[in-house]
């Protein structure tokens, strides 16, 4: 440990990545550790039925969560992006039962997300105003005019083929986790060796020498926004499609398991820090929590108490070992 | 920054305090007023003042002290879940674990100012930023109120109980007393007290404030205990209006409080704000609730119009604030 005075701010990238690795084989170590310990007690948790669905269900968060990590690592924070997904899971479905073509109803969504995540990070860049009191805004926005819309009417009779959780690849591997994978494997690669993903670290890390190394740090802002918005559509489409009916509300609460992955996943909340490697195994170690206590006899209301437990001992746990590496 | 130039804040031609945020707000306040009187003759009615004086309290309660808390540049998301879990727990120790009704409202107060003691020293000591504490605290205080409850509600208060959320003292609703000995209060304290003025202090340079020697990490805990406190003031007000007890209470306050707060002129960033443009704020959110209301906009499309205020009042008054310092 006494190496370590040397880099009092803690920037040594070597150390750092240590600790990035750190965070994930821990995740990984507690995902099969839970697994083993559940399966223990009731060994019917350990089904491959019960583990698929666990994937299955929530892939769409972890798909949510790379975007949301990105948004984090810039330093800013996005509490709409559940509100969004609700809207574009009923926009989509929409479309398809009018007897638009499924690829459009699929692009749809996806542009729409691009375009309304892109205009919120042009307030938040360009006009300078908070990323709360935008987001906070536009989660009321989106959430009350997505009920007054559609009067909270059930959209059924989707066409078989809008149904993107259906799809197996290679007649085995769902679509779903394919995509989970998928995402996570580019948006790491992306972040971490192109110079346009090093500029979010760079902007969340050190604004102003971001700056003066030439990174315009609206346009990144920007860029990170939009990015997450794509992510936000795929995730709707994921959630639209994996029930046979599109409930035309908000789901309640989904940005913070969406938040909950990114910050558990190591994304630290300060910026600069963090990869979507983290927050994808966070989204499926929080997935298997939420079918763990059904397993154990718990009553799944206590899930979102879970959650912020989850999400105060990591952020503590941060920034107490940032606060260790800079003093010792 | 560059440097501002001092010679041309003379040149105005308007006098300052007609620029002031919370007289523009209120002349604002004033013309919807008319207009909507104009178009409903049910609006400008005592009797419908007075009702939305009494729908305004509980989230008039807890943007006294948030008005506190973003003038430090601090923010507190978790309140509307403290109102939940205050409630929750008012009805339980009430009528499960047996408590004296007022012996559980003081339980319930205590528990509000805990939650929010505990944001406070988490901030203050761990220096966690607010705005994450309180997403966490957001998630972990619902939680326990939805674990606790089992989404099952409380209900069969003794009658005495709805006096406060229910009946006119001196014929204003009762519960609006309490609202304005606390908008007194808090006034005369972020006015007149060095701890009010500390709060600007920590708002507009916390780094110099705590050269200064100002108690800015027990300033800051006050504040946020007061916060949760204020919350748990409003369940207790909000269970005795609505009679009834459930773990969804309080879901989607913090947008009201916030954008009352934002509106009435207090700076998002910091350092800038006052009570009374906070009152205005929160008249402001209250008429145009009650006003849409009136006109047949359903209670869904007007949260749509709250959002949108509090964008655009942000933008308003975060470029009126640019313009002044010549940026």
């Amino acid at each position: 440990m006494t190496a370590m005075t040397l880099a009092g701010t803690g920037a040594d990238p070597r150390r750092r990545l240590k600790v990035l690795a750190s965070q994930e084989a821990l995740l990984a170590i507690a995902v099969i550790g839970l697994a083993i310990a559940v399966g223990l007690y009731n060994p019917r948790f350990l089904a491959a039925r019960n583990l698929a669905d666990v994937l299955l269900g929530n892939a769409y968060i972890a798909v949510a969560a790379v975007g949301m990590s990105m948004v984090i690592v810039s330093g800013n924070i996005d509490i709409s992006v559940g509100a969004l997904i609700g809207v574009l899971a009923t926009f989509s479905g929409t479309l398809a039962v009018n007897g638009a073509p499924i690829v459009v109803a699929w692009l749809a969504a996806l542009v729409a997300g691009v375009v309304v995540m892109a205009l919120q990070g042009v307030i938040i860049a360009y006009l300078r105003i908070p990323a709360i009191v935008v987001t906070l805004g536009m989660l009321s926005i989106l959430k009350g005019g997505l009920i007054s819309v559609t009067g909270g009417k059930w959209i059924t009779d989707l066409p078989d083929s809008f149904h993107l959780a259906d799809i197996e690849l290679f007649g085995l591997l769902p679509f779903p986790v394919f995509l989970m994978i998928l995402v996570t494997i580019l948006a790491a690669l992306w972040m971490r060796y192109s110079a346009s993903g090093r500029a979010i670290y760079a902007v969340g890390g050190n604004a102003e020498a971001a700056r003066l190394c030439g990174i315009s740090q609206p346009r990144t802002i920007v860029m990170v926004f939009a990015l997450h918005g794509l992510f936000a559509g795929a995730a709707a489409l994921l959630y639209a499609t994996q029930l046979r009916v599109i409930q035309s509300t908000v789901p309640p609460n989904l940005e913070l398991t969406i938040i909950t992955a990114s910050v558990v996943g190591g994304v630290s909340i300060l910026g600069g820090v963090g990869t979507v490697v983290g927050s994808t195994l966070a989204a499926v170690l929080i997935a298997e929590i939420a079918s763990a206590l059904v397993f154990i006899d718990v009553s799944p209301y206590w899930i979102r108490a879970v959650q912020g437990v989850l999400i105060l001992v990591t952020v503590i746990a941060d920034i107490l070992r940032r606060r260790r590496m800079a003093g010792a | 920054m560059s440097e501002i130039p001092l010679p041309q804040v003379a040149k105005r031609v308007v006098p300052w305090w007609l620029l002031r945020h919370e007289t523009m707000l209120a002349v604002i306040l004033l013309v919807a007023l008319i207009v909507l009187g104009g178009l409903n003759s049910r609006f400008l009615t005592l009797d419908n003042l007075l009702n939305q004086g009494r729908l305004t309290t509980e989230v008039g309660l807890i943007a006294l002290p948030m008005t506190f808390i973003i003038i430090t540049g601090g923010i507190d998301l978790s309140v509307g879940s403290i109102v939940g879990l205050c409630a929750i727990l008012l009805g339980y120790s009430w009528k499960v674990f047996g408590l004296p009704l007022p012996l559980a409202i003081c339980f319930s107060l205590f528990v509000g100012a805990a939650a929010g003691f505990l944001n406070g020293i988490v901030i203050t000591r761990v220096k966690v930023p607010p705005l994450i504490m309180t997403i966490a605290t957001l998630a972990l205080y619902r939680g326990l109120a939805e674990g606790i409850s089992q989404a099952r509600s409380v209900r069969g208060y003794p009658e005495w109980f709805y006096f406060v959320g229910q009946e006119n003292l001196f014929g204003v609703p009762a519960q609006l007393w309490l609202l304005l000995i606390a908008i007194v209060v808090t006034a005369i304290v972020l006015d007149r007290t060095t701890f009010g003025r500390t709060l600007y202090a920590i708002g507009n340079n916390e780094t110099a404030a705590r050269f200064s020697g100002l108690p800015v990490d027990r300033v800051k805990l006050i504040i946020y205990t007061l916060s949760g406190l204020m919350a748990g003031l409003s369940a207790c007000v909000l269970v005795s209006r609505v009679t009834t007890t459930r773990s969804d209470m309080g879901i989607g306050y913090e947008l009201d409080v916030i954008a009352a707060v934002v509106l009435g002129g207090t700076s998002i960033f910091g350092g800038v704000g006052t009570i009374w443009g906070t009152v205005v704020g929160l008249a402001m959110i209250q008429l145009l609730k009650n006003g849409l209301a009136l006109t047949g906009v359903k209670g869904d499309a007007t949260i749509v119009v709250i959002g949108t205020v509090l964008i655009l009042s942000t933008l308003v008054a975060s470029s009126l604030q640019r313009r002044r310092e010549g940026v």
